[in-house]
């Protein structure tokens, strides 16, 4: 074990994922020279080269569709979007093409390709860089989307998204790079996709969360703890495939639930969650399943607006006392 | 006499090419116009766009590739299937949506596909395999392999932001793709002049630093001349290139762009004007001016294809539909051994 920063996982991930299998290469825009924008590439274009690791243009069509091409021709790329709100431009190469070709295809070509980058609210960044949409692509058949919370799933998954024959959106949170975490270091450790984790365990209500919900959860499960209410904290890690295994569990054992996600509620995750629990579920629920989501709002600059517009603790614990009530 | 039954790869002497290609297009042609009838019985759904006319870009070009090259295209993709070697009755089986089909019936007429002959698919989104041409190229450029890769799209295509991306991209690392645009004058009912004050396609290229030229792609020698000059010379610089072929689709964009539709876009007598420069005719003309075809000869060829067309319906009508449990088969590559 190593304790390091989540950025640092994610790089660690990539160049053991390199060293491991020469079919593996980087692209996207300020990856190499610059050293990655939020500095997760950094060193990487010095250590394997300007082939392996390449600086684009700001062209996230021909990012998208290198990445996607490369894979169908065998290779496994890593394309990296500064930022996903940066990505929509490229929603086509994606949605239309990486995701469809190996069943349009009868299964005949494989796309191995990891889409990856940050996402998630926060830092008055407004309107356009500060949203999250895994929804959008959960929503897509063919593709895998992981959202990792600590800096050792960070590694973990990135890994297994590498090694995975088959299209994944990687969706990095920012706020959570700099947070440091014990990571493994060795290099075979990979966390399988579809593999919820219990973070915490407790009896009276199920708090689902995955990337940076996960920390808010466990943070509203301390002050409900003080309340005298014993929540469970479930951190997701990936959205499809989605571990409902661990949410039915755990809901059979807590009879209570509450879905958080930092996006939009309206037609979020947590929608096809809480669905999944009133379908699957129904039975060992002494509640309604509540959401708790982002206001849907474009992201306000102002700061009380914005903070306002991002579900926090306070919201949690909200919702957690009225499903136990 | 030159052997008609040529493997269409198979490029020996000056006449046995012009007749490899002269068999290859009449089979995408007899193929493409038995569909129509096809269509109309129910046998084939979803949208069916057919490449008569532009026969000689398929014939010119794939044969001079190898198996190891790649080649992507347009939608229009029945000829590129057939002549990068995926069977024809597999191409029929597709169209008919059976699991016979390229795709076992889950791709249709706009995604033929056949990986083995290096033949990436056809893409239903006009500029979208242009992208993905651009990975493929980078995939043989990180290989360091002498191939290329043919991406053909449209004229309608070159307005889409992302054919220029992967342009000026594939300019910037340069990658070895041979960009074709099937310039066929319409993007379905919109004539280039009508989509841009620039029509001067290779100027376009030119601007993201690809050297290219424009032929005419009605005549499948001129096509293949220039495709072997510009592919012998692609295996040694790796870098792109870009074609402008000029040609002409004879029937409607699709199916529904019947004889009636058309008129709002083109008049009858263009259509014919260019039809007296059909590819076939010329090779055909020239294979008789050799003394390599007679008669007896094109009678022979031309049973052969109808043979060939009828064993391909016949595969299809009796390939079974798709078994309802593979409708999730396929979304997900397994992931074994990760």
């Amino acid at each position: 074990m190593a304790l390091m920063r989540y950025a640092e996982a994610l790089r660690l991930a990539m160049a053991e994922e390199m060293e491991r299998d020469p079919s593996v290469f980087i692209c996207g825009e300020e990856v190499g020279q610059y050293q990655g924008t939020f500095r997760v590439t950094e060193g990487l274009m010095q250590r394997f080269g300007r082939d392996r690791v390449v600086d684009t243009p700001i062209s996230e069509i021909g990012i998208a569709g290198m990445a996607t091409g490369a894979a169908m021709a065998g290779l496994r790329p890593i394309a990296e979007f500064m930022t996903w709100s940066f990505a929509l431009s490229a929603m086509d190469q994606i949605v239309n093409h990486a995701a469809k070709i190996t069943y349009m295809s009868g299964g005949r070509i494989q796309c191995p390709v990891v889409f990856r980058g940050p996402a998630g609210t926060g830092n008055q960044l407004s309107a356009q860089h500060s949203q999250s949409l895994e929804a959008w692509f959960m929503h897509v058949p063919g593709l895998k989307v992981a959202m990792p919370a600590t800096a050792a799933d960070a590694k973990g998954l990135l890994k297994y998204a590498i090694r995975d024959p088959n299209p994944v959106i990687f969706m990095e949170h920012a706020g959570l790079y700099s947070q440091r975490g014990e990571v493994p270091e060795d290099p075979d450790f990979v966390i399988p996709f579809g593999q919820a984790a219990i973070v915490r365990e407790g009896t009276d209500v199920t708090l689902v969360a995955y990337s940076h919900m996960v920390s808010t959860c466990l943070k509203a499960a301390v002050s409900l703890h003080d309340m005298g209410i014993s929540a469970e904290v479930i951190d997701l890690r990936t959205l499809t495939p989605l571990d409902m295994d661990t949410v039915l569990a755990s809901v059979a054992k807590t009879h209570r639930a509450v879905v958080t996600q930092e996006e939009w509620l309206n037609v979020g995750a947590a929608a096809e969650i809480a669905a999944r629990i009133g379908e699957m579920g129904f039975d060992d629920l002494d509640a309604p399943v509540l959401r708790v989501g982002g206001a849907d709002v474009p992201m306000p600059y102002a700061k009380k607006l914005e903070s306002a517009a991002i579900p926090n603790e306070q919201d949690v614990i909200a919702a957690a006392l009225r499903v136990t009530d | 006499m030159a052997k008609l039954t040529l493997d269409p790869r198979d490029t020996s002497t000056d006449t046995q090419e012009l007749l490899g290609m002269y068999r290859l297009m009449v089979r995408v042609r007899r193929f493409e116009e038995s569909l129509y009838r096809r269509y109309r019985e129910g046998k084939i759904g979803g949208y069916l766009h057919r490449y008569d006319g532009e026969e000689a870009l398929v014939a010119g070009v794939v044969p001079l590739l190898r198996r190891d090259d790649y080649i992507l295209c347009t939608y229009r993709d029945h000829g590129h299937a057939i002549s990068c070697g995926v069977p024809m009755r597999e191409v029929m089986a597709e169209l008919y949506g059976r699991v016979g089909g390229c795709a076992a019936g889950k791709g249709g007429s706009m995604h033929l596909i056949g990986p083995e002959y290096g033949f990436l698919g056809g893409d239903g989104i006009v500029g979208g395999p242009v992208p993905v041409a651009l990975g493929v190229g980078y995939a043989i450029k990180m290989r360091g392999g002498d191939q290329v890769c043919a991406c053909y799209f449209g004229d309608g295509a070159i307005n889409q932001g992302g054919v220029h991306e992967s342009m000026n991209m594939a300019a910037l690392y340069g990658v070895p793709v041979l960009f074709i645009l099937e310039n066929n004058g319409y993007a379905m009912g919109t004539a280039v002049e009508r989509s841009t004050r620039q029509p001067d396609m290779v100027a376009k290229a030119a601007a993201h630093g690809i050297a290219g030229e424009q032929i005419d792609a009605m005549d499948a020698q001129v096509v293949r001349e220039a495709a072997s000059r510009i592919i012998g010379s692609m295996r040694t610089t790796h870098e792109p290139y870009f074609l402008e072929a000029r040609c002409y689709r004879y029937v409607g964009h699709g199916v529904a762009d019947n004889a009636q539709q058309q008129r709002f876009y083109r008049e009858e007598d263009e259509i014919e004007q260019w039809k007296r420069r059909d590819p076939l005719l010329s090779t055909r003309a020239r294979l008789v001016e050799l003394g390599a075809l007679g008669e007896a000869d094109e009678k022979a060829l031309e049973a052969e294809v109808e043979a060939e067309i009828a064993e391909a319906v016949a595969f299809a009508e009796q390939s079974p539909e798709p078994p309802l449990d593979s409708l999730y088969e396929n979304v997900f590559t397994e992931s074994m051994g990760v």
